[in-house]
């Protein structure tokens, strides 16, 4: 099934579910986390941060539950942007599945490779399984709350497509495989998530996967804090390692090198049906051999919940 | 690395390694009493119960739990038991909490819900987010004893 089919027909049971969920008032609303604990939705449409997937389950559903969200996010830095979109539904407190899209306008900055107005896209199918733990309520305990989690990506390398899947020696799709601990120290007020990334995707997967000067599966750690300020806002940072595949491309030693990701971020959610995060994000340096300005700039991310 | 499922099988066992002993951590009582002041002592606490169980009565989610409960005894149980888990000088002597919910059939969402109307009562008597967070923290475990659906 394509997977344009298959997220229209997740965005149609979303938009039914929320429907039902207004038709029959918030009495039955199947949101039973307490606020702010379902994450927001990360780029790649896991629960969790903005950059990095967390071990909690996505949507405001709890044990005995199922829940959705839909989110849209806007990343813009001073040559590129991008932007995802999604759905994630939530089952049990116990298994989430997430649906994203990426589109990443590089503009004319590959204008010297004879590539303008490109645009680099990808599809993201997420599952992910909570092992063990409460992240809120064990807070007797250091034990975080653990998940185990896929990210299946396919790329869209557009006009790109030739070079980087051929000569480039990247692959189409590729499989990233997580592993995420999370912990709310709740008399502190403070969140620590640690996430164990095994990947080989490049710049996420828009530059698809591996490449011919290096294959291999990356293990790659992302980490992230937060602090509560009130029941309804949260600040904090992330991080997140990347593996740098396609240094050593045909195209020159660095042209194509990767960085490390980070952003500091603040996210307000007014209710239960709404969340809002701001961020500076500086995503490094993006095939620096055409743009060498290191990417820095806002990411804005809204977030449904029913 | 060359072998990354391999990886991904060991850090899961180094996990559950460590959290074999994070689980026998118990969080030690209160250092002090500066969450029990916070509250603004036994006083405080109590104003703050019998606002709490007016809340718990009338919120759709808990109301039915609540229905037929003594006002006056379980304000007095929560009283000390709050009191107790704050740092302050009382001790509580009521059931325990297993037993006391055990044929309640208490789910999670009910358990959130009670805590979701604890947080706004607390709002309502201007208690400070940080010691909100601070008794939250003490009462939070309890949700072992207590959750016995699903």
């Amino acid at each position: 099934m394509p997977f344009s089919t298959l997220l229209n027909g997740l965005l149609r049971t979303v938009v039914a579910m929320a429907a039902a969920a207004g038709a029959a008032g918030s009495a039955h609303a199947e949101q039973g986390k307490l606020l702010l604990t379902g994450g927001v939705s990360s780029i790649d449409g896991a629960a969790g941060g903005g950059l990095t997937p967390w071990a909690v389950i996505g949507s405001y559903a709890t044990q005995g539950q199922i829940g959705t969200t839909a989110h849209i996010t806007a990343v813009n830095t001073q040559n590129y942007n991008l932007t995802t979109y999604g759905v994630a539904v939530g089952w049990n407190e116990r298994v989430e599945l997430s649906l994203a899209k990426q589109d990443f306008n590089a503009g004319d900055n590959l204008a010297p490779l004879g590539l303008t107005g490109l645009h680099l896209k990808q599809d993201i199918l997420g599952v992910k399984v909570r092992l063990t733990g409460d992240a809120v309520l064990d807070s007797d305990t250091w034990m975080p709350q653990i998940a185990l989690g896929i990210e299946h990506k396919s790329a869209d390398a557009g006009q790109l497509g030739p070079t980087l899947f051929g000569v480039l020696g990247a692959k189409k799709t590729g499989t990233d495989v997580y592993l995420s601990a999370t912990k709310l120290f709740l008399a502190q007020s403070f969140l620590v998530n640690g996430t164990l990334r095994a990947t080989k995707a490049n710049q996420n997967g828009l530059l698809g996967f591996g490449g011919a000067q290096g294959d291999g599966v990356k293990l790659q750690p992302e980490i992230s804090i937060a602090y509560l300020l009130n029941k309804k806002l949260v600040v904090g940072a992330e991080y997140r390692a990347k593996p740098d595949n396609l240094n050593r491309s045909v195209l020159g030693v660095g042209a194509l090198k990767e960085d490390d990701w980070f952003d500091v971020f603040v996210a307000w959610a007014p209710s239960k049906n709404l969340s809002l995060t701001l961020a500076y994000v500086d995503l490094g340096k993006i095939a620096p051999a055409v743009q060498p300005k290191r990417q820095t700039g806002t990411y804005l991310s809204a977030q449904l919940a029913f | 690395m060359k072998y990354p499922l391999k990886s991904v099988v060991l850090s899961i066992a180094a996990l559950i390694h460590v959290s074999t002993w994070a689980q026998s951590t118990i969080a030690p009582p209160p250092v002090n009493d500066a969450v029990y002041q916070a509250f603004g002592q036994k006083a405080g606490i109590e104003a703050l119960m019998e606002d709490f169980f007016v809340r718990l009565q009338a919120d759709p989610r808990t109301g039915p739990f609540f229905k037929n409960a003594n006002r006056t005894r379980l304000v007095f149980q929560l009283t000390e038991q709050l009191c107790h888990e704050s740092g302050g000088p009382c001790t509580y002597k009521g059931a325990p909490m297993r037993g006391a919910h055990a044929s309640m059939n208490i789910g999670k969402e009910d358990f959130n819900a009670l805590v979701e109307v604890l947080q706004a009562s607390m709002d309502s008597k201007g208690i400070p987010f940080t010691a909100q967070n601070a008794m939250l923290a003490r009462l939070a475990p309890m949700h072992r004893d207590i959750i016995t659906k699903n």
